[in-house]
């Protein structure tokens, strides 16, 4: 079966790409990321600050329960085209990766059906590799939680 | 996990990933193989090399002939590597799917 969601890394590129085609038109896609409280659902940030518009910047973060931020990202958005693209730049705070730049493209393909290709450009090969190497057991198991949080609230 | 440069290294290649395609489809001998590229049999024994070396494929004295054919244990190694960074994007945008179906049109 054919993978939705795809991940393509080339050596001797500093740069990922990500694409994923959705059943979902191509002006729901790109509100889920421009709209603060869907950008929470879906990512399980509290988003601080979202401006959409060149210039704009944004602060995500991520609590536990006791409070401690896990996860905090901030980033300029550097030109925004609804429903068609967004670029910008990335970066984890308190952490050794350096900002890395985002071309998000949002594409129409039928009337319920979209592909979103993410192009990331890092400031080495190395940090890619880096980032790539994450141990992202941690966040696929906060994922699946809040997948479930989402869908028990779907179903109430 | 640890970074396989060596795989990676191996599949960044275009003629090398063809090859692969090729090789997933059936055992080769290195003569077949060379018939499909406009490369010199050198260049092509050269990718043949690099993809052995990576333990992406191995090869079998069948006769006479010496035919190439992918290890199923060093294409696995190429999935693992990048298959949690691609399922942690896959989770993220099934829930932005799961979620936006529910929106109602504004």
């Amino acid at each position: 079966m054919e993978q939705k969601t795809k991940v393509h890394a080339e050596e001797g590129k500093q740069e990922l790409s990500i694409s994923r085609v959705f059943e979902i038109p191509v002006h729901l896609l790109f509100r889920a990321y421009t709209e603060a409280d869907l950008i929470e659902q879906f990512m399980g940030n509290t988003v601080l600050k979202l401006e959409n518009k060149a210039h704009g910047s944004y602060l995500f973060e991520k609590k536990d329960e006791l409070g401690n931020v896990l996860f905090r990202a901030n980033g300029c958005i550097h030109s925004i085209i609804p429903n068609q693209q967004i670029i910008r730049t990335f970066e984890m705070e308190n952490t050794s990766f350096p900002p890395q730049l985002e071309f998000l493209s949002f594409e129409e393909i039928a009337a319920d059906k979209s592909e979103l290709k993410v192009k990331i450009v890092f400031k080495s090969e190395t940090d890619r590799d880096n980032q790539l190497k994450l141990p992202f057991e941690y966040g696929l198991n906060m994922a699946h939680d809040q997948l479930q949080h989402v869908i028990n609230k779907l179903s109430e | 996990m640890k970074l396989r440069r060596d795989v990676f290294q191996a599949i960044a290649d275009p003629t090398r990933r063809t090859i692969i395609t090729m090789l997933a489809a059936s055992a080769m001998t290195p003569t077949a193989i060379a018939e499909n590229f406009d490369y010199s049999r050198q260049t092509i024994s050269k990718h043949i090399q690099i993809l052995t070396e990576c333990e992406i494929v191995e090869q079998e004295q069948k006769g006479r002939e010496i035919y190439y054919q992918l290890n199923p244990e060093g294409m696995k190694e190429i999935a693992d590597f990048i298959e949690p960074f691609r399922k942690f994007w896959d989770e993220r945008f099934n829930k932005l799917e799961a979620l936006m179906k529910q929106q109602k049109p504004k």
